[in-house]
Protein backbone atom coordinates (compact mmCIF):
# COMPACT_ATOMS: atom_id res chain seq x y z
CA UNK A 1 0.00 0.00 0.00
CA UNK A 2 2.77 2.49 0.81
CA UNK A 3 4.77 3.72 -1.85
CA UNK A 4 8.54 2.90 -0.63
CA UNK A 5 9.92 5.43 -3.00
CA UNK A 6 7.20 8.31 -1.71
CA UNK A 7 8.63 8.13 1.83
CA UNK A 8 12.29 8.12 -0.01
CA UNK A 9 11.31 11.03 -1.47
CA UNK A 10 10.60 13.02 1.41
CA UNK A 11 13.27 12.27 2.96
CA UNK A 12 15.36 13.34 0.69
CA UNK A 13 14.05 16.66 0.55
CA UNK A 14 14.55 16.82 4.22
CA UNK A 15 18.37 15.48 4.01
CA UNK A 16 19.10 18.88 4.43
CA UNK A 17 19.65 19.55 7.96
CA UNK A 18 19.47 17.43 10.59
CA UNK A 19 16.57 17.27 13.67
CA UNK A 20 13.91 17.70 10.72
CA UNK A 21 12.07 14.57 12.17
CA UNK A 22 8.64 16.65 12.73
CA UNK A 23 8.92 17.81 8.69
CA UNK A 24 9.79 15.02 7.89
CA UNK A 25 6.82 13.22 9.59
CA UNK A 26 4.24 16.34 8.69
CA UNK A 27 4.90 15.67 4.89
CA UNK A 28 4.61 11.68 5.29
CA UNK A 29 1.73 12.63 7.17
CA UNK A 30 0.09 14.95 4.42
CA UNK A 31 0.99 12.81 2.06
CA UNK A 32 -0.54 9.18 3.52
CA UNK A 33 -3.53 11.28 5.66
CA UNK A 34 -1.72 8.85 8.29
CA UNK A 35 1.83 7.40 9.66
CA UNK A 36 2.14 4.14 8.69
CA UNK A 37 4.18 1.46 10.83
CA UNK A 38 6.14 0.84 7.55
CA UNK A 39 6.79 4.42 6.36
CA UNK A 40 8.21 4.98 10.17
CA UNK A 41 10.69 2.18 9.97
CA UNK A 42 11.84 3.21 6.92
CA UNK A 43 12.44 6.96 8.10
CA UNK A 44 14.29 5.70 11.22
CA UNK A 45 16.02 3.24 8.83
CA UNK A 46 17.13 6.02 6.78
CA UNK A 47 17.46 8.68 9.07
CA UNK A 48 19.75 6.15 12.02
CA UNK A 49 16.91 7.81 14.85
CA UNK A 50 15.18 4.83 16.71
CA UNK A 51 12.10 4.07 16.00
CA UNK A 52 11.36 4.31 20.12
CA UNK A 53 11.90 8.26 19.22
CA UNK A 54 9.64 8.54 16.60
CA UNK A 55 6.94 6.60 17.65
CA UNK A 56 6.96 9.05 20.65
CA UNK A 57 7.17 11.97 18.41
CA UNK A 58 4.14 10.65 16.46
CA UNK A 59 1.97 9.58 19.15
CA UNK A 60 3.04 12.88 21.15
CA UNK A 61 1.26 15.23 18.71
CA UNK A 62 -2.02 15.19 17.66
CA UNK A 63 -1.91 16.33 14.90
CA UNK A 64 -0.54 12.90 13.78
CA UNK A 65 -2.67 10.01 13.16
CA UNK A 66 -1.65 6.59 13.52
CA UNK A 67 -4.70 5.46 11.34
CA UNK A 68 -5.51 5.79 7.88
CA UNK A 69 -7.81 8.83 7.86
CA UNK A 70 -10.59 10.08 5.57
CA UNK A 71 -10.59 12.23 2.80
CA UNK A 72 -11.98 14.48 4.63
CA UNK A 73 -11.81 15.99 7.93
CA UNK A 74 -14.31 17.23 9.65
CA UNK A 75 -13.45 19.15 13.16
CA UNK A 76 -15.94 19.94 15.85
CA UNK A 77 -14.80 23.01 17.67
CA UNK A 78 -15.27 21.77 21.79
CA UNK A 79 -13.51 24.98 23.35
CA UNK A 80 -15.23 27.07 26.26
CA UNK A 81 -16.91 29.84 23.69
CA UNK A 82 -18.13 27.11 21.59
CA UNK A 83 -19.07 24.44 23.62
CA UNK A 84 -21.44 27.46 25.47
CA UNK A 85 -22.70 28.31 21.96
CA UNK A 86 -24.25 24.61 21.08
CA UNK A 87 -20.70 22.90 20.23
CA UNK A 88 -22.01 19.74 21.67
CA UNK A 89 -24.89 19.20 19.63
CA UNK A 90 -23.19 20.23 16.55
CA UNK A 91 -20.89 17.15 17.14
CA UNK A 92 -23.56 14.91 17.65
CA UNK A 93 -25.50 15.66 14.58
CA UNK A 94 -22.38 15.13 12.65
CA UNK A 95 -21.81 11.85 14.75
CA UNK A 96 -25.24 10.77 13.74
CA UNK A 97 -25.13 11.34 10.22
CA UNK A 98 -21.72 10.30 9.51
CA UNK A 99 -22.53 7.31 11.82
CA UNK A 100 -19.16 7.09 13.27
CA UNK A 101 -17.95 8.75 16.41
CA UNK A 102 -15.64 11.25 17.40
CA UNK A 103 -12.03 10.00 16.18
CA UNK A 104 -13.11 7.52 13.74
CA UNK A 105 -13.59 7.30 10.18
CA UNK A 106 -16.61 6.18 8.16
CA UNK A 107 -15.92 2.95 6.30
CA UNK A 108 -15.32 4.28 2.89
CA UNK A 109 -12.65 6.52 3.81
CA UNK A 110 -14.95 9.49 3.34
CA UNK A 111 -14.84 11.24 6.32
CA UNK A 112 -12.93 11.90 9.43
CA UNK A 113 -14.54 13.42 12.06
CA UNK A 114 -12.83 14.45 15.21
CA UNK A 115 -13.50 16.98 18.36
CA UNK A 116 -10.95 19.66 19.18
CA UNK A 117 -10.58 21.95 21.73
CA UNK A 118 -9.86 25.45 20.87
CA UNK A 119 -9.47 26.67 17.37
CA UNK A 120 -8.71 30.04 18.36
CA UNK A 121 -11.71 31.79 16.67
CA UNK A 122 -13.76 32.12 19.37
CA UNK A 123 -15.83 35.15 18.48
CA UNK A 124 -16.64 32.79 15.15
CA UNK A 125 -18.60 29.90 17.56
CA UNK A 126 -19.49 27.11 17.49
CA UNK A 127 -16.92 26.68 14.46
CA UNK A 128 -16.69 23.36 12.28
CA UNK A 129 -13.53 23.28 9.72
CA UNK A 130 -14.10 20.99 6.96
CA UNK A 131 -10.43 20.60 5.13
CA UNK A 132 -9.24 23.72 6.34
CA UNK A 133 -12.46 25.90 5.52
CA UNK A 134 -13.81 27.62 8.75
CA UNK A 135 -17.75 27.53 8.90
CA UNK A 136 -18.42 29.69 11.68
CA UNK A 137 -21.75 30.28 13.85
CA UNK A 138 -23.01 26.41 12.54
CA UNK A 139 -26.15 25.12 13.58
CA UNK A 140 -27.25 21.78 13.23
CA UNK A 141 -29.50 22.28 10.33
CA UNK A 142 -26.60 23.56 8.17
CA UNK A 143 -24.29 20.13 9.17
CA UNK A 144 -25.80 18.19 6.23
CA UNK A 145 -25.19 20.91 3.47
CA UNK A 146 -21.70 20.86 4.59
CA UNK A 147 -21.35 17.34 4.35
CA UNK A 148 -22.37 17.10 0.95
CA UNK A 149 -20.09 20.17 -0.26
CA UNK A 150 -17.45 18.65 1.48
CA UNK A 151 -18.06 15.62 -0.42
CA UNK A 152 -18.28 17.67 -3.89
CA UNK A 153 -14.87 19.26 -2.49
CA UNK A 154 -14.93 22.87 -1.02
CA UNK A 155 -11.27 23.75 -2.99
CA UNK A 156 -14.30 24.68 -5.63
CA UNK A 157 -14.06 28.54 -5.97
CA UNK A 158 -17.52 30.12 -5.74
CA UNK A 159 -16.54 33.30 -7.95
CA UNK A 160 -19.32 35.87 -6.80
CA UNK A 161 -18.71 35.11 -3.01
CA UNK A 162 -15.57 35.10 -2.52
CA UNK A 163 -13.48 38.44 -2.43
CA UNK A 164 -10.06 36.47 -2.27
CA UNK A 165 -10.46 35.22 -6.10
CA UNK A 166 -9.83 37.63 -8.67
CA UNK A 167 -8.78 37.13 -12.13
CA UNK A 168 -5.03 38.36 -13.53
CA UNK A 169 -3.88 38.48 -17.10
CA UNK A 170 -0.65 37.30 -17.73
CA UNK A 171 2.46 37.07 -20.34
CA UNK A 172 5.10 35.41 -21.03
CA UNK A 173 8.34 37.40 -18.64
CA UNK A 174 10.37 36.69 -21.71
CA UNK A 175 8.47 38.33 -25.29
CA UNK A 176 5.76 39.82 -23.25
CA UNK A 177 3.57 38.13 -25.16
CA UNK A 178 0.49 37.65 -23.57
CA UNK A 179 -0.81 33.97 -22.24
CA UNK A 180 -4.18 34.55 -22.25
CA UNK A 181 -6.53 31.96 -24.33
CA UNK A 182 -10.28 33.47 -24.85
CA UNK A 183 -10.85 30.45 -26.78
CA UNK A 184 -9.99 28.18 -23.83
CA UNK A 185 -12.56 29.57 -20.79
CA UNK A 186 -12.04 28.01 -17.06
CA UNK A 187 -14.05 29.06 -14.47
CA UNK A 188 -15.79 31.49 -16.76
CA UNK A 189 -12.89 33.61 -17.30
CA UNK A 190 -10.06 33.01 -20.27
CA UNK A 191 -7.89 30.77 -19.17
CA UNK A 192 -4.08 30.98 -19.31
CA UNK A 193 -2.20 28.64 -21.65
CA UNK A 194 1.23 27.76 -21.98
CA UNK A 195 2.79 24.51 -22.94
CA UNK A 196 3.66 21.66 -20.66
CA UNK A 197 6.59 18.74 -20.99
CA UNK A 198 7.11 16.10 -18.66
CA UNK A 199 8.92 13.17 -19.21
CA UNK A 200 8.72 12.23 -22.65
CA UNK A 201 4.89 13.82 -22.66
CA UNK A 202 4.40 17.62 -24.27
CA UNK A 203 1.17 19.29 -24.88
CA UNK A 204 -1.00 22.41 -24.12
CA UNK A 205 -1.48 23.11 -20.37
CA UNK A 206 -4.36 25.68 -19.16
CA UNK A 207 -4.54 27.00 -15.95
CA UNK A 208 -7.60 29.33 -14.53
CA UNK A 209 -6.63 32.60 -14.51
CA UNK A 210 -8.60 33.13 -11.02
CA UNK A 211 -5.79 33.83 -8.71
CA UNK A 212 -7.26 31.63 -5.70
CA UNK A 213 -8.52 28.57 -8.27
CA UNK A 214 -6.68 25.84 -8.77
CA UNK A 215 -8.18 24.47 -12.03
CA UNK A 216 -6.59 23.50 -14.99
CA UNK A 217 -6.77 21.67 -18.04
CA UNK A 218 -3.97 19.70 -20.10
CA UNK A 219 -3.81 18.00 -23.06
CA UNK A 220 -1.80 14.62 -21.33
CA UNK A 221 -3.06 13.51 -17.92
CA UNK A 222 -0.43 14.78 -15.36
CA UNK A 223 0.60 12.42 -12.49
CA UNK A 224 0.25 14.30 -8.76
CA UNK A 225 3.89 15.68 -7.92
CA UNK A 226 5.42 15.44 -11.30
CA UNK A 227 7.23 18.71 -11.79
CA UNK A 228 6.53 20.69 -14.88
CA UNK A 229 8.39 22.57 -17.64
CA UNK A 230 6.47 24.92 -19.10
CA UNK A 231 6.94 27.12 -21.93
CA UNK A 232 5.56 30.08 -23.71
CA UNK A 233 3.46 29.11 -26.75
CA UNK A 234 4.84 31.62 -28.80
CA UNK A 235 8.69 32.27 -28.19
CA UNK A 236 8.97 28.87 -26.84
CA UNK A 237 11.18 29.92 -23.97
CA UNK A 238 10.94 27.90 -20.64
CA UNK A 239 8.98 29.98 -17.80
CA UNK A 240 11.76 29.49 -15.18
CA UNK A 241 12.79 31.86 -12.61
CA UNK A 242 15.62 30.99 -9.72
CA UNK A 243 12.91 30.98 -6.94
CA UNK A 244 11.77 27.98 -5.36
CA UNK A 245 8.55 27.10 -4.02
CA UNK A 246 8.05 27.99 -0.37
CA UNK A 247 6.03 24.91 0.18
CA UNK A 248 7.61 21.92 -1.58
CA UNK A 249 11.00 23.11 -3.09
CA UNK A 250 10.32 22.83 -6.83
CA UNK A 251 10.98 25.59 -9.09
CA UNK A 252 8.74 28.24 -9.68
CA UNK A 253 7.16 29.96 -12.44
CA UNK A 254 7.29 33.41 -13.14
CA UNK A 255 4.86 35.20 -15.22
CA UNK A 256 4.26 38.48 -15.70
CA UNK A 257 1.29 40.22 -14.26
CA UNK A 258 -0.89 43.25 -16.56
CA UNK A 259 -0.26 46.27 -15.01
CA UNK A 260 2.60 45.35 -13.42
CA UNK A 261 4.44 42.25 -10.93
CA UNK A 262 5.04 39.11 -11.82
CA UNK A 263 3.08 35.98 -10.62
CA UNK A 264 5.45 32.74 -9.78
CA UNK A 265 3.42 29.44 -9.23
CA UNK A 266 5.01 26.02 -8.26
CA UNK A 267 5.61 24.07 -11.24
CA UNK A 268 4.77 20.75 -9.24
CA UNK A 269 1.43 19.59 -10.26
CA UNK A 270 -0.73 19.22 -7.05
CA UNK A 271 1.15 21.75 -5.14
CA UNK A 272 -0.79 25.17 -4.30
CA UNK A 273 2.65 27.23 -3.64
CA UNK A 274 2.43 30.75 -5.36
CA UNK A 275 3.58 33.99 -4.70
CA UNK A 276 1.90 36.90 -6.11
CA UNK A 277 3.99 39.74 -6.63
CA UNK A 278 2.19 43.22 -7.37
CA UNK A 279 5.35 46.09 -6.81
CA UNK A 280 4.38 46.61 -3.59
CA UNK A 281 4.60 43.67 -0.94
CA UNK A 282 3.97 39.87 -1.71
CA UNK A 283 1.16 38.17 -1.36
CA UNK A 284 1.66 34.11 -0.88
CA UNK B 1 33.95 27.29 42.53
CA UNK B 2 30.21 28.08 43.33
CA UNK B 3 29.40 29.11 47.03
CA UNK B 4 26.06 28.66 48.09
CA UNK B 5 23.90 28.09 51.53
CA UNK B 6 21.69 25.31 52.69
CA UNK B 7 20.02 25.41 55.47
CA UNK B 8 22.37 28.19 56.79
CA UNK B 9 25.18 25.96 56.18
CA UNK B 10 27.61 27.79 53.73
CA UNK B 11 29.32 25.43 51.01
CA UNK B 12 31.50 25.33 47.87
CA UNK B 13 30.88 22.90 45.52
CA UNK B 14 32.09 22.84 41.63
CA UNK B 15 30.06 24.83 39.27
CA UNK B 16 27.64 22.11 37.30
CA UNK B 17 26.51 20.40 40.75
CA UNK B 18 22.93 20.09 41.36
CA UNK B 19 21.53 21.01 44.64
CA UNK B 20 21.00 17.52 45.24
CA UNK B 21 24.13 16.74 45.13
CA UNK B 22 25.52 19.79 47.10
CA UNK B 23 22.56 18.40 49.69
CA UNK B 24 23.85 15.34 49.79
CA UNK B 25 27.47 16.63 50.48
CA UNK B 26 26.64 18.23 53.29
CA UNK B 27 24.26 15.03 54.61
CA UNK B 28 20.88 16.63 54.34
CA UNK B 29 18.97 13.88 53.30
CA UNK B 30 16.59 14.91 50.27
CA UNK B 31 14.42 11.66 49.45
CA UNK B 32 14.22 10.75 45.51
CA UNK B 33 12.76 8.65 43.44
CA UNK B 34 13.59 9.25 39.58
CA UNK B 35 16.87 10.44 40.33
CA UNK B 36 19.24 7.41 40.04
CA UNK B 37 23.45 7.78 39.96
CA UNK B 38 24.78 7.07 35.96
CA UNK B 39 21.50 8.11 34.93
CA UNK B 40 21.14 11.95 33.35
CA UNK B 41 18.74 13.93 36.03
CA UNK B 42 15.02 14.21 34.86
CA UNK B 43 13.03 15.65 37.37
CA UNK B 44 9.70 13.64 36.81
CA UNK B 45 9.19 12.50 40.02
CA UNK B 46 9.37 16.16 42.07
CA UNK B 47 10.11 14.38 45.38
CA UNK B 48 13.62 16.11 45.73
CA UNK B 49 11.79 19.60 45.50
CA UNK B 50 13.66 22.23 48.09
CA UNK B 51 12.74 25.87 48.29
CA UNK B 52 15.21 28.65 46.76
CA UNK B 53 15.13 32.15 47.43
CA UNK B 54 14.09 34.07 50.17
CA UNK B 55 10.45 36.21 50.97
CA UNK B 56 7.97 36.40 48.26
CA UNK B 57 10.12 35.20 45.72
CA UNK B 58 11.60 31.93 47.30
CA UNK B 59 9.80 28.48 44.89
CA UNK B 60 10.26 25.03 44.83
CA UNK B 61 12.73 23.53 42.08
CA UNK B 62 13.84 19.86 41.29
CA UNK B 63 17.13 19.77 43.30
CA UNK B 64 18.28 16.53 40.97
CA UNK B 65 18.32 19.05 38.09
CA UNK B 66 18.75 22.80 39.73
CA UNK B 67 22.77 23.08 39.38
CA UNK B 68 24.53 25.62 41.79
CA UNK B 69 24.15 29.25 41.83
CA UNK B 70 26.22 31.75 43.82
CA UNK B 71 24.89 33.24 46.68
CA UNK B 72 21.72 30.57 46.62
CA UNK B 73 19.67 30.22 49.74
CA UNK B 74 18.52 26.56 49.87
CA UNK B 75 15.93 25.03 52.31
CA UNK B 76 15.87 21.26 51.98
CA UNK B 77 13.38 20.86 55.03
CA UNK B 78 10.98 24.29 55.26
CA UNK B 79 7.24 23.47 55.85
CA UNK B 80 6.60 23.85 52.62
CA UNK B 81 9.30 21.84 51.28
CA UNK B 82 7.88 18.76 53.47
CA UNK B 83 4.45 19.63 52.66
CA UNK B 84 4.94 19.58 49.01
CA UNK B 85 6.83 16.05 49.31
CA UNK B 86 4.04 14.73 51.22
CA UNK B 87 1.46 15.81 48.48
CA UNK B 88 3.46 14.13 46.14
CA UNK B 89 3.82 11.20 48.26
CA UNK B 90 0.18 10.85 48.42
CA UNK B 91 -0.76 11.01 44.58
CA UNK B 92 1.79 8.79 43.84
CA UNK B 93 0.28 6.68 46.51
CA UNK B 94 -3.01 6.96 44.60
CA UNK B 95 -1.54 5.58 41.63
CA UNK B 96 0.91 2.83 42.66
CA UNK B 97 0.13 1.32 46.31
CA UNK B 98 1.65 -1.75 45.35
CA UNK B 99 5.16 -0.65 45.52
CA UNK B 100 7.35 -0.91 48.61
CA UNK B 101 9.86 1.73 47.53
CA UNK B 102 6.78 4.55 47.35
CA UNK B 103 5.26 2.85 50.67
CA UNK B 104 8.68 3.01 52.50
CA UNK B 105 8.85 6.75 51.47
CA UNK B 106 5.54 7.38 52.75
CA UNK B 107 6.19 6.28 55.75
CA UNK B 108 9.13 7.69 56.42
CA UNK B 109 7.56 10.88 55.82
CA UNK B 110 4.64 10.18 58.18
CA UNK B 111 1.84 10.21 55.28
CA UNK B 112 -1.42 9.09 57.21
CA UNK B 113 -3.84 9.72 54.67
CA UNK B 114 -4.34 9.06 50.98
CA UNK B 115 -7.21 11.45 49.91
CA UNK B 116 -7.77 10.72 46.37
CA UNK B 117 -9.64 8.32 43.92
CA UNK B 118 -7.39 4.86 44.36
CA UNK B 119 -6.01 3.11 41.23
CA UNK B 120 -3.75 1.01 40.87
CA UNK B 121 -1.20 1.36 38.47
CA UNK B 122 1.71 -0.10 37.34
CA UNK B 123 3.85 2.97 36.25
CA UNK B 124 4.55 6.35 37.59
CA UNK B 125 6.41 7.29 34.64
CA UNK B 126 9.23 7.93 36.46
CA UNK B 127 11.08 7.50 33.16
CA UNK B 128 13.86 5.69 35.49
CA UNK B 129 13.74 2.40 32.84
CA UNK B 130 13.95 4.61 29.63
CA UNK B 131 17.20 6.11 30.61
CA UNK B 132 18.55 2.94 31.68
CA UNK B 133 17.39 1.42 28.39
CA UNK B 134 19.05 4.36 26.41
CA UNK B 135 22.36 5.60 28.57
CA UNK B 136 23.30 2.35 30.47
CA UNK B 137 22.34 -0.16 28.01
CA UNK B 138 22.63 1.98 24.71
CA UNK B 139 19.67 -0.18 23.13
CA UNK B 140 16.60 2.45 22.97
CA UNK B 141 13.57 -0.42 22.96
CA UNK B 142 11.21 1.26 25.17
CA UNK B 143 10.48 5.24 25.31
CA UNK B 144 7.54 7.28 26.40
CA UNK B 145 4.67 7.11 23.94
CA UNK B 146 1.23 9.14 23.97
CA UNK B 147 0.47 12.24 26.06
CA UNK B 148 -0.99 13.07 28.93
CA UNK B 149 -3.14 10.90 30.77
CA UNK B 150 -2.46 8.62 27.77
CA UNK B 151 1.33 8.58 28.46
CA UNK B 152 2.72 5.37 28.44
CA UNK B 153 6.10 3.20 28.19
CA UNK B 154 6.88 0.50 26.23
CA UNK B 155 8.62 -0.56 22.53
CA UNK B 156 7.09 1.34 19.53
CA UNK B 157 3.80 -0.32 18.30
CA UNK B 158 3.77 -2.41 21.40
CA UNK B 159 5.79 -5.31 19.28
CA UNK B 160 8.81 -6.83 20.51
CA UNK B 161 11.93 -5.08 19.69
CA UNK B 162 14.53 -5.95 17.37
CA UNK B 163 17.07 -3.73 19.90
CA UNK B 164 15.98 -5.49 23.49
CA UNK B 165 18.66 -7.79 24.63
CA UNK B 166 16.13 -8.86 27.11
CA UNK B 167 18.82 -7.56 30.08
CA UNK B 168 16.27 -6.65 32.23
CA UNK B 169 17.64 -3.31 33.17
CA UNK B 170 14.28 -1.80 33.16
CA UNK B 171 12.82 -3.82 35.86
CA UNK B 172 15.81 -3.51 37.79
CA UNK B 173 15.66 0.03 38.17
CA UNK B 174 11.81 0.19 38.35
CA UNK B 175 10.79 1.43 41.55
CA UNK B 176 7.42 0.28 40.91
CA UNK B 177 7.10 -2.88 39.24
CA UNK B 178 8.27 -4.98 42.80
CA UNK B 179 6.80 -7.34 44.41
CA UNK B 180 4.73 -5.51 47.44
CA UNK B 181 6.27 -6.03 51.04
CA UNK B 182 4.19 -8.77 52.21
CA UNK B 183 3.22 -7.26 55.66
CA UNK B 184 -0.07 -5.37 53.88
CA UNK B 185 -3.31 -5.46 53.25
CA UNK B 186 -3.75 -5.23 49.44
CA UNK B 187 -6.51 -2.88 49.36
CA UNK B 188 -5.35 -0.41 51.83
CA UNK B 189 -3.89 2.83 50.64
CA UNK B 190 -1.28 3.30 53.15
CA UNK B 191 0.78 0.01 54.26
CA UNK B 192 1.70 1.90 57.30
CA UNK B 193 3.98 -1.59 57.67
CA UNK B 194 7.06 -0.20 58.80
CA UNK B 195 5.48 1.98 60.96
CA UNK B 196 3.52 -0.93 62.51
CA UNK B 197 4.77 -2.24 66.16
CA UNK B 198 4.44 -5.63 65.11
CA UNK B 199 6.71 -6.34 62.01
CA UNK B 200 8.02 -9.51 60.76
CA UNK B 201 11.11 -9.51 62.35
CA UNK B 202 9.38 -9.15 65.40
CA UNK B 203 7.69 -11.94 65.30
CA UNK B 204 9.98 -14.25 63.82
CA UNK B 205 13.32 -14.21 65.54
CA UNK B 206 15.24 -15.77 63.41
CA UNK B 207 15.03 -12.91 61.03
CA UNK B 208 18.27 -10.63 62.67
CA UNK B 209 17.97 -6.96 61.95
CA UNK B 210 20.93 -7.97 59.21
CA UNK B 211 18.53 -9.36 57.18
CA UNK B 212 15.62 -6.70 57.50
CA UNK B 213 14.73 -6.37 54.29
CA UNK B 214 11.90 -3.12 55.48
CA UNK B 215 14.88 -1.04 55.73
CA UNK B 216 14.55 1.98 56.84
CA UNK B 217 11.66 0.41 59.06
CA UNK B 218 12.75 1.08 62.70
CA UNK B 219 10.19 -1.30 64.26
CA UNK B 220 12.47 -3.44 65.93
CA UNK B 221 14.18 0.00 67.49
CA UNK B 222 10.93 0.99 68.50
CA UNK B 223 10.35 -2.30 70.37
CA UNK B 224 13.59 -2.11 72.16
CA UNK B 225 12.72 1.34 73.42
CA UNK B 226 9.47 -0.17 74.51
CA UNK B 227 11.22 -2.92 76.49
CA UNK B 228 13.67 -1.10 77.80
CA UNK B 229 11.19 1.39 79.55
CA UNK B 230 8.90 -1.29 80.47
CA UNK B 231 11.52 -2.80 82.60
Amino acid sequence: MMDRSEVLDILERHKEASGQLMSILESLQSKHGYLSQEAMELVAQETGRSLTDIYGVATFYKAFSLEPRGKHLISVCLGTACHVRGGPAIAEEISQQLNIEPGGTTPDREFTFETVNCLGACALGPVVVVDGHYFPKMTTSKVGEIIAKAKTGLDAVEIDTDKRVFPVEVSCAYCNHSLMDPHHMIDDQPGIRVTVSFEDKHGWFVLSSLYGSYKIESMNPIPRDMIMHMFCPHCHAELIGGAKCPECRAPMVPMIVRGGGVVQICARRGCKGHMLDLGGGTLE
Amino acid sequence: MVTLHINGLQVSQEKGTTLLEAAQFLGFPIPTLCHMEGLTPYGACRLCVVEIGEGPRARLVTSCTYPVEEGLKVRTASRRVIKARKMILELLLASCPQSKTIQDLASAHDVKQQRFKQEHEDCILCGRCVRMCEEQMVAKAIGFRGRGQDRSIGTPFDEKSEVCRLCGGCMFVCPVCELRCTYTDPDKAICGGCGNHSAVCLEKPQFDDMMCYMDPCVACEIENIKEIKED
